[in-house]
């Protein structure tokens, strides 16, 4: 009885200590290389999308580049800081509607498509965006109001 | 009369083809996300409608779908062909011709449905909360002659709610709606509508879930609750589905559906088949 009470610790113990650790979605999306393919597959999709594009008209397309591989980054838990604007300062004044959205979501779905990213990590990816629409959608509700001149 | 029917809707199935095969016309929402059409002509799953509003067509946008529908069980043949159009991801209308072949009778139950459906709240995929949306469906049975007593001609009215959960399940998006309806409808309509007493609806729960594989293939089930008001043993009906949606253009409903006791005729379980042309 104590040679198999010790035989299941021991299996129990060994199983536990060789459990490989989950790895995160910035490793699934594959790291810094994966989420430049991702990125710059996403770009070349807006650059045919007719909807989106004219809101690029005035952007800085390697800014643009540059933060947004730092945001999915972060958000994919990887070793970055997002140091851009928040969604609110970056969408002000667009007014954008849902169609708007969708074609984003659309467009990054077929780059996700085209870096061979598996359907699991995309549904991750979209889980962690999606949270952001009400910002992008309603940037005032999240910028300060005009500082109003005070009167003494 | 029932197969001239039968052709117009299958006319207007090839006229919206030729107009689906125009990817200019196609609307942003995301892939699958206008369902598929249930019996009665609605966007939802082939029993239940959803609270999703039918077409591709977005805010600003507007969206078609058009279908044909077989049901085959033992001692009865369902068909519908179904239109229905979504405006800006807001109303929907729709219209469907049903036909139900009754085989031990050597008769034919022909049924119209006019749905109209609103969204009220919120969004399937991009708000924390469920989509919520409104409809009926008025139905004019036109041959209403198996029941002396009942009503050739009723109303359901339902509300809905649905999601799509993102990552949800085995790291699959998983979309769950719940539609109450307010019926006095006999086997839908095609045994008319109360019991001869007057009227006497009656709140009824239907549900439905599903689960994306991938973005083009989803497997769920349904669920949907019937009044008894004939005193018949009507049954519950349910089913099984495995939906395709190769492109934004064509959608593909198999299921394997089990409708119980129909009028007198117990174990009424089959396939079913739907196919959709969405512009």
């Amino acid at each position: 009885m104590r040679l198999i009470t010790t035989l299941f610790l021991t299996l129990v113990i060994a199983a536990c200590s060789t459990t490989p650790t989950q790895p995160t979605l910035y490793e699934r999306l594959g790291e810094q290389d994966g989420i430049t393919t991702i990125v710059d597959n996403l770009l070349f999709e807006i650059g045919g999308n007719d909807t989106l594009l004219p809101f690029f008209a005035e952007t800085d397309i390697d800014r643009f580049r540059e933060k947004l591989i730092e945001q999915l980054c972060q958000v994919s838990d990887g070793p970055c800081d997002y140091t851009g604007d928040s969604m609110a300062q970056v969408h002000a004044g667009m007014e954008l509607n849902d169609s708007h959205f969708n074609a984003l979501v659309t467009d990054l779905v077929a780059a996700m498509d085209d870096a061979g990213v598996p359907t699991g990590a995309q549904n991750d990816l979209l889980a962690r965006l999606v949270p952001m629409y009400d910002e992008v959608m309603n940037p005032d509700d999240y910028l300060e109001p005009e500082s109003e001149p005070v009167t003494p | 009369m029932v197969k001239r029917d039968l052709n117009r809707g299958l006319l207007t199935l090839v006229v919206l083809m030729v107009l689906g095969l125009q990817p200019a016309w196609a609307g942003s929402k995301i892939l699958a996300t206008s369902g598929a059409t249930q019996i009665e002509g609605a966007a939802g799953g082939g029993l239940v409608p959803w609270a999703i509003i039918g077409g591709y067509g977005s805010e600003g946008e507007w969206g078609a779908a058009a279908s044909v529908t077989r049901v085959g069980l033992p001692d009865f043949q369902l068909g519908t062909a179904a239109v229905h159009a979504g405006v800006n991801n807001r109303f929907e209308f729709s219209f469907a011709q049903q036909t139900l072949q009754v085989d031990n009778l050597d008769r034919v139950i022909e049924q119209h449905v006019y749905g109209a459906k609103a969204r009220i709240y919120g969004d399937l995929i991009y708000e924390p909360w469920p989509q919520l949306s409104v409809g009926l469906q008025h139905k004019v049975n036109l041959n209403q002659f198996v029941i002396p007593g009942a009503e050739s001609e009723g109303t359901d009215f339902y509300f809905a709610a649905s999601k799509l959960y993102l990552h949800a399940l085995f790291e699959r998006n998983l979309l769950l709606n719940g539609t109450f309806r307010y019926t006095d409808a006999n086997e839908t309509g095609f045994l008319g509508f109360g019991d001869g007493n007057g009227a006497d609806p009656q709140w009824m729960a239907e549900a439905s879930a599903g689960i994306f594989l991938t973005a083009n293939w989803a497997v769920g089930m349904e669920y949907r609750q019937k009044p008894d008001r004939l005193d018949l043993g009507e049954s519950a009906w349910s089913d099984v589905f495995v939906a395709w949606f190769p492109s934004k253009q064509v959608t593909l409903v198999g299921a394997y559906t089990d409708l119980g006791k129909v009028a007198l005729w117990d174990d009424q379980a089959g396939w079913y088949l739907s196919v959709q042309i969405n512009n």
